[in-house]
């Protein structure tokens, strides 16, 4: 199963690589990794998908817990969550397709940010599902590259107003 | 007054109250062996080899529980201690490694004698560090000594430009440490500590198995006298052998791939398991399905990453070891003032774990640790009973890896923590003779023995004439049988006897050696020798002995589970 970690780390040099190779060392693949800092400059955010059972996943997060420059672990799995991620497509654009490559776009409330005489840039934003099926959607006219942030995520606040 | 990098290096460590290093100079720390020269407060011991040091400061650390130090050069001094550190991660041991490292402008540029120490370590080391300011050193060393020493204890690097070393700072040495990321948990969960012991008095079978944990958090007055009040059974690991006295009548030794008849019978048979400070490794474990199969698993640990690793566990409780067998101790205290009708059938109970233990010793009966006393060879166990009555059992014993390793752990009886200093974990050959050395300068006056075997003690000879120079009366008793005798042990057993590669019938004469260094060099090739030659090595008090005892070649560890099978699978003598 797939699970978004949510993991408060000190800011400093070094600890990207200490979080990426406590799961290469135990063979665990990072699906996607995003990085920045916080409110607090000494403190980054680190959002990284990973797959696994429910046994691998809490091995993760206990040796993440370990690190001495991890703050806080969270599994936003299992609770309720947004999630975002942003891609850039550049995709083929002739004159006879761009009507159409439009109102895609339009649909999906994504954005074209750069036009040259053969594409369109474009910019997407939404959860991963709706990343996929825009992408599934151009795929015909020919995408000539895409690059995708990885996912960032949030817990949601509690809906009860206490 | 301000101080350079290596004047407050110096100072920072004796404020850490370390007096003793183990190191080897080099360009890069130049400095710091220049602030060195002439000191008295800090003893440097001068190694032969970087391996060698990180290893006696881990035979320190291990035998005297006090953090050990190394510091070697940059490059190839620092990744000649790469073994030293893993051996010490694996077991849980606290040294704090100090590298030098080529100046910050050179970092990146494949400088002279530049290797990305912190990068090669990090998968090894608890935790470490690149110091890049002079401002954060004293930061950094207070908290790699804090790091190395609290919670589940570990190796932390410290990786030192030059040009660090020779900038100058105000030395002002932190009071404590603050690491909001690093909070390791001592007390255990009282409402899962009470479960447990709900769990241990109703059970018909239980039995303790307890690890290295229980020695590094000194726990063992506090073990004995929760396996005494419940009349428990006791099998230890290998790492935690002397954490329950070898001599108890409630111990029945070692568990696991060499572990004897009865602890085996006994884990597989239990119904409650309560697993101290040991971390179900392979070694131990076995087919890990069928291991201790009608169980409930009760596991102490201070690491909440060993807790349902390998092994599903019915009542985790994290926390220190000592503290934990504390509070179990005043749990059980509540439950013996409760009333009669609250204690349930107590009768019964007690009925039930008399049968167990008729069992166990049914168990132990059958199949007792042994082997064929022969009249010209001199058989391995037979040198190490011997060494044990000889020692009267006090001796520190350190070992190498492979067949010495296990006989000395299943023929000498270790009453106390800290006298057995072994490679558990990774499994280092060429640790026992250096840790011997680090157990030695730890203790002075103790008896320091390394069992060894011919292959691994070649692996760091070098030490001999570091032992030499220190006047150290470390006893080196290397069971010669010219075999790389485990692997050859496994290629007899499952390789139909094709000695692939482990024959060692090309080695130097041990006494020879010896003689060459300026240390004492004996040789027994008949068992009547085996008496005299330890005697005449208990003796000498000044300089290092080898005892080269000219073993049966290819006499085999017993009992074996062979590895995949379950613990009750074993092959027998």
């Amino acid at each position: 199963m797939r699970h978004t970690i949510s993991i408060l780390v000190d800011n400093e040099f070094g600890v990207l690589s200490k979080v990426s190779s406590l799961f290469s060392g135990r063979g665990f693949n990072i699906e996607s990794l995003c990085v920045a800092e916080t409110l607090d400059p000494k403190v980054s955010r680190m959002t990284i998908v990973t797959t696994g059972d429910d046994q691998i996943v809490e091995q993760i997060t206990k040796q993440l817990n370990k690190l001495i420059n991890v703050i806080k672990v969270s599994d936003l799995t299992a609770e309720e969550h947004i999630e975002r991620e942003l891609a850039l497509i550049k995709v083929n654009a002739n004159a006879d397709d761009r009507a159409e490559i439009l109102s895609v776009i339009d649909i999906f409330r994504g954005k074209v940010v750069d036009v040259s005489p053969t594409t369109y840039t474009i910019e997407m934003t939404g959860d991963a599902e709706k990343v996929g099926a825009i992408t599934e959607l151009l795929r015909p006219f020919g995408i000539k590259e895409i690059v995708r942030t990885g996912k960032i995520a949030m817990a949601r606040s509690p809906k009860s107003g206490k | 007054m301000k101080k350079n990098g290596a004047q407050i290096f110096l100072e920072s460590l004796l404020k850490e109250g370390v007096d003793t290093i183990f190191g080897f100079p080099g360009g890069a720390v130049l400095p710091i062996y220049d602030a060195l020269y002439g000191v008295t407060a800090l003893k440097h011991i001068l190694v032969r080899h970087e391996q060698g040091a990180v290893h006696m400061a881990d035979g320190y650390a291990r035998a005297s529980g006090k953090p050990g130090v190394v510091l070697v050069t940059s490059g190839p001094g620092a990744t000649n201690t790469v073994t030293g550190i893993a051996t010490a991660y694996m077991d849980s041991i606290p040294i704090v490694v100090f590298t030098g490292q080529v100046p910050t402008a050179l970092i990146g540029n494949d400088a002279f004698q530049e290797a990305d120490i912190v990068g090669i370590t990090r998968p090894c080391t608890k935790h470490n560090y690149l110091v890049k300011d002079i401002k954060d050193l004293t930061r950094i060393i207070k908290e790699a000594f804090y790091i190395a020493t609290t919670g589940r204890p570990g190796p932390v690097l410290v990786d030192i430009p030059k040009d660090v070393l020779s900038a100058s700072a105000e030395f002002k040495y932190p009071e404590k440490v603050e690491l909001k990321s690093y909070q390791p948990t001592y007390k255990g969960h009282i409402g899962q500590i009470k479960k447990a012991v709900e769990l241990i008095i109703k059970a018909k079978r239980p039995v303790l198995y307890t690890g290295g944990g229980v020695v590094l958090s000194d726990a063992s007055d506090e073990l004995r006298v929760f396996a005494e009040k419940l009349n428990i059974p006791v099998t230890n690991t290998l790492m935690g052998l002397g954490g329950f006295p070898g001599t108890h009548p409630l111990f029945l030794g070692m568990l696991g791939m060499h572990g004897t008849y009865c602890a085996n019978m006994a884990v597989t048979n239990t119904d409650c398991l309560i697993a101290i400070g040991a971390r179900f490794d392979d070694r131990v474990t076995g087919k890990i399905d069928e291991f201790a199969p009608y169980a409930k698993v009760i596991h102490v640990d201070i690491d909440p990453t060993s807790i349902s690793k390998n092994v599903r566990v019915d009542v985790p409780i994290v926390g220190d070891v000592k503290s934990v067998l504390k509070d179990m101790l005043k749990a059980l205290d509540e439950i013996k003032g409760r009333s009669h009708a609250e204690r349930g059938n107590e009768k019964a109970q007690k009925d039930a774990l008399a049968e167990w233990h008729e069992q166990i010793k049914q168990w132990g009966e059958t199949h007792k640790l042994s082997y064929k006393l022969d009249e010209k060879k001199i058989k391995p166990q037979y040198v190490i009973e011997r060494i044990y009555d000889l020692t009267k059992g006090k001796a520190i014993i350190t070992t190498e890896v492979g067949q010495n390793q296990m006989w000395a752990a299943q023929f000498y009886k270790f009453d106390k923590p800290r006298t057995f200093l072994t490679s558990g974990g990774l499994g280092t050959m060429g640790f026992g003779f250096p840790a011997a050395i680090g157990a030695q300068f730890a203790f002075p006056d103790k008896i320091v023995i390394d069992i060894a075997g011919d292959g691994s003690i070649q692996m760091n000879i070098q030490e001999l004439a570091t032992a030499v120079q220190y006047k150290l009366p470390v006893k080196i008793a290397i069971l010669n049988n010219k075999f790389l005798g485990m692997v050859r042990q496994w290629q007899e057993f499952f390789y139909e006897k094709r000695y692939s590669y482990t024959c060692m019938d090309v080695a130097p004469d041990f006494v020879k050696v010896a003689e060459a260094y300026g240390a004492v060099g004996l040789r027994a090739t008949k068992p009547e020798d085996v008496d005299g030659v330890i005697k005449e090595a208990l003796a000498v008090k000044n300089k290092p002995v080898f005892m080269d005892f000219n073993i049966d070649r290819e006499e085999d560890v017993y009992p074996m589970v062979p590895a995949g099978q379950p613990l009750n699978k074993m092959l027998l003598v």
